[in-house]
């Protein structure tokens, strides 16, 4: 079947497998932060944006993105890096695999609440696994950006 | 100092949060092979037929291997050096399979939809044999995991395939069952931890491709690529010159990649076709056909007079390694030999064990290696005993662990140099408000407030053994390359090591560039495991870095003309002290690339006598819900004394990481067999690894001995943070519920069905 979309700001039209994943389709156009981690729908590493809104992209079929918007962290550079140094800055990113996951679903969660506790950041996240960081770092990063953000983005 | 010490950001951070494609499957060609395997449904047969010409027939399958395809000679996937104590127990591809989850036969397609086409389409006739699942009926039991003759054990580890053994030892001081006699108290349990995953969250995975000289390239998420190198020769009976193994960066490994779990295949499909191949496990098969923790049932009799002091302790431990023996003979020595010498004074120990093959997934090396169940029982028999004592256990552990200078009998006989454990103790002791906290405290809501304890230990290196190496050069920009084979798997070796040959150099973090690890190009280094990155290849970068400077004084007094003792080198600047003139450390880089026969590379390796344990004390406090059983963590307070501290953010966070693996463990993680021996906890729904939810508010804190042999007074961090979870939280909830429960992971139904047991 042939779909049409725009996967971080670019125009795609493609013939697509109908079994076809969007999280295979957007690796094979080279969106590599992406990642599996399960197969069961509940590890957090291929969150991508669909119309704005989170999305786990192993568990959505590509053919279902047609006629929308994807985003992936590779659209989302300026942020990611923004974001992602708070997290590098305790030294939690680790192995770093998790990370592009947990970071799409923080970048979610701060567009729809710019400032969240700390429970509504653990239950907002939760989803997001990591083996390496125990979270606590994560959380501290977390901390450390939405401070930085209230002073308006002055470190 | 000005690197050592400092929290800098890990040279490849802002690369991995980005989301850059560093890892393995990101660097796969695009053209190339998928590689699955067919595994076995049953847990013991013999492949009495296999038929592949049909799956061959499907468009786009490149090659179908089985049994009859591959090499004849054992060999083991265990990433250890040669010549390995784990034996030499596998084939590619075996007709007799022993696990549900063996491989049967290694498909290689064009894509994935037919090679899980081919897949279906194999016709196997299996002779399926009874299995033998527990591992009390293993030792002289009827069934033979490794009947075959071609078995073979390359160390004496007391290994005997004909009675199931994959090793067996004992060893002691003292008169253990006098001692044990004369005794006011003893305690006496068995305390069985099962077969814990690691549950890294990038899966296995390789990629192979020849190269223009007709060699066989592995790029794979490994801890070991020297290892790797050898694993792949023995497994295709190729030469060790004809591979190159190395790693990009890996996501998460915690021992998991110290077994070589899915090299081979892929190596295998390329040096037959001659085409690049990829094999990405899926999370199921790093759930079923992996390497995790070894199930360990470890019994301790342990003995004190009226007072507390502890006066024997004897540890018998059953290790099943399931069917193969990868770090079957080494992880059990760790339950004993790591867990009786935090109670030194103890009069007489005795450690005993048999490590045994049953028909389930092999075990591994899982962060903590044997020492994380021989502390769970020999840290919970403390708490036991404590508790008949009617003594505080904070007062029973002040009064008998081990202090600084002491010797270590049960810890290959060496000296505990330092040590700050006692420090620790006191620390989290304070930290936690234990006195007011201790033991229960029954809120308005009915939920019960407890707290539990534990001490940790573990090594620094395998002494004797492990090989740390770094090649350090300059270049005539006056910056650096240091080349390594220890593998940064996210634990930030690769910064580590750069800050301690940045303060050696004094120079700029930012001037070292660090690059490994291939061995090709790397020096010689036996890998990231067995917490020896920080103190043996730290040794070796400190070793090369001093190694070099003394080479660049030598090509600056060259250059200005005058003797070596004359020169005053700064980091930045060498300096004449007879003629004031100066040269730049650019200039000298670059005047060694100019008729100079001086060079500015120097490679050191390191091996160490000994492995001074790092210690640790923790404490959690939990809330406990008699009703439903179910058990929230409020604070986990630790401190951990891991020597001179090279990087405090990256240590916190192992520390903090490694918390969470150990409760993830004890209250979470379940291994279930079914009696036909398939694993159900195949997946991250039946697999239930902590989220965010479920760990509480952690505090870690150091308390920082110096230890004489390591780099900057440092030791290790990796391992010994798992292991004060699973011990602290079973007596957290004991001390809520009056019950010890002695089998991981303690759930919340059970706990509940414990109290309405112990009710009625």
């Amino acid at each position: 079947m042939q779909i049409s979309l725009t996967l971080n700001g670019k125009k795609i039209t493609e013939e697509i497998a109908d079994d076809l994943l969007l999280i295979d389709f957007v690796r094979n156009h080279g969106c590599y932060s992406v990642k599996r981690g399960c197969e069961t729908s509940n590890c957090g590493l291929c969150t991508v944006f669909l119309d704005e809104k989170p999305v786990l992209s192993c568990s959505v079929l590509a053919a279902r993105a047609d006629g929308h918007k994807v985003d992936t962290l590779e659209g989302l550079q300026e942020e990611a890096e923004e974001f992602g140094s708070f997290i590098a800055g305790q030294g939690a990113e680790q192995c770093g695999f998790c990370n592009p996951g947990m970071i799409m679903n923080a970048i979610a969660l701060f567009r729809e609440n710019p400032d969240p506790s700390d429970d509504e950041i653990r239950e907002y996240l939760a989803g997001n696994l990591c083996r390496c960081s125990g979270y606590e770092g994560q959380l501290r990063g977390i901390h450390d950006f939405l401070e930085y953000k209230r002073k308006g983005g002055a470190r | 100092m000005k690197a050592v010490g400092v929290p800098f950001v890990k040279k490849d951070a802002m690369a991995l949060v980005t989301g850059k494609p560093v890892y393995t499957n990101d660097l796969a060609p695009k053209e190339c092979l998928i590689v699955k395997l067919l595994r076995s449904p049953h847990a013991n047969a013999m492949i009495r037929e296999i038929k592949t010409d049909v799956a061959m027939r499907v468009p786009g399958i490149e090659a179908i291997y089985t049994w009859k395809d591959v090499p004849q000679h054992r060999f083991t996937t265990a990433g250890q050096t040669w010549p390995e104590p784990s034996p030499y127990d596998r084939l590619i591809l075996d007709q007799h399979v022993r696990f549900v989850g063996d491989p049967v036969a290694i498909i290689a397609g064009e894509n994935e939809a037919c090679v899980e086409r081919a897949m279906k389409m194999i016709k196997v006739k299996y002779e399926v044999l009874p299995a033998v699942l527990d591992p009390e009926e293993a030792l002289d039991g009827p069934v033979l995991v490794h009947p075959e003759d071609s078995w073979k054990a390359l160390c004496p580890v007391g290994a005997d395939n004909k009675r199931n053994l994959c090793a067996q030892a004992e060893d002691g001081n003292g008169d253990v069952e006098k001692v044990l006699a004369e005794c006011d108290v003893v305690v006496e349990h068995t305390y069985h931890v099962r077969a814990a995953q690691q549950a890294m969250m990038e899966t296995f995975q390789t990629v192979c491709f020849m190269d223009m000289y007709g060699r066989l390239n592995v790029m794979s998420s490994t801890q070991i690529v020297y290892h790797v190198r050898r694993i792949v020769s023995n497994a295709l009976g190729i030469p060790k010159s004809k591979i190159r193994a190395f790693k990009p960066r890996i996501g998460g490994g915690f021992g998991a990649k110290q077994s070589a779990v899915c090299e081979v295949y892929p190596a295998f499909v390329t040096w037959k076709t001659g085409k690049p191949s990829k094999i990405v496990f899926t999370r199921e098969e790093s759930q079923i056909a992996s390497s995790p923790r070894h199930d360990m049932a470890v019994t301790v009799r342990m003995g004190a007079d009226k007072e507390g002091n502890i006066r024997a302790i004897d540890l018998y431990t059953l290790s099943n390694t399931g069917a193969y023996g990868e770090h079957g003979p080494t992880t059990v020595g760790l339950s004993g030999h790591k867990a009786i010498p935090l109670y030194g004074s103890a009069e007489a120990y005795r450690f005993r064990y048999d490590v045994v093959y049953t028909n389930r997934m092999s075990a591994g090396a899982y962060r903590g290696y044997g020492a994380t169940q021989g502390i769970f029982a020999v840290e919970t028999s403390v708490n036991e005993l404590a508790e008949k004592l009617g003594m505080d256990p904070m007062e029973i552990r002040m009064k008998n662990m081990v202090k600084e200078g002491q010797f270590m009998p049960a810890y290959y006989g060496e000296t505990a140099n330092s040590c700050a454990l006692d420090k620790c103790l006191a620390r989290v002791k304070e930290m936690s408000g234990w006195d007011e906290k201790y033991p229960r405290k029954v809120m308005p809501d009915g939920k019960i407030r407890s707290v539990g304890v534990a001490l940790a230990m573990q090594g620094s290196c395998i002494s004797n053994v492990d090989v740390g190496s770094a090649t350090i050069k300059l270049g005539e920009d006056g910056v650096y390359n240091m080349s390594i084979a220890a593998a940064d798997m996210g634990t930030g070796c690769d910064t580590i090591l750069a800050q301690m040959a940045a303060e050696c150099l004094d120079c700029d973090l930012d001037d070292i560039a660090v690059s490994g690890a291939d061995t090709d190009t790397s020096p010689y280094d036996s890998g990231s495991y067995a917490s020896s990155t920080t103190y043996v290849t730290g040794m070796a970068v400190t070793r090369a870095s001093e190694e070099l400077k003394k080479r660049i004084v030598r090509q600056a007094a060259k250059m200005l003309k005058c003797e070596v003792d004359e020169v005053d080198f700064d980091g930045h600047i060498a300096r004449s002290d007879k003629t004031g003139e100066e040269v730049t450390l650019a200039a000298i880089g670059a005047g060694a690339m100019c008729g100079s026969d001086i060079a500015l590379q120097v490679t050191e390796s390191h091996s160490s006598p000994v492995s001074p344990p790092p210690y640790m004390a923790g404490a959690v406090e939990i809330e406990l819900d008699p009703e439903t059983g179910h058990v929230e963590i409020l604070d986990y307070y630790a401190v951990v004394d891991c020597g001179t501290v090279i990087n405090p953010n990256l240590a916190r966070v192992q520390a903090e990481g490694g918390i969470v693996q150990g409760i993830g463990m004890t209250l979470y993680e379940n291994i279930q067999y079914t009696e036909k021996g398939q694993l159900l906890n195949n997946s991250f729904m039946q697999y239930k690894i902590p989220t965010r939810m479920d760990m509480g508010n952690l505090h870690v804190e150091f308390e920082s001995s110096y230890e004489p042999t390591g780099p900057f007074g440092a030791k290790s961090i990796g391992e010994i943070v798992i292991n004060t979870p699973a011990p602290a939280l079973t007596h957290a909830i004991a001390n809520a519920t009056g019950l010890w429960f002695r089998e991981l992971p303690i759930t919340s139904e059970q706990i509940a069905m414990g109290i309405m047991e112990n009710e009625n």
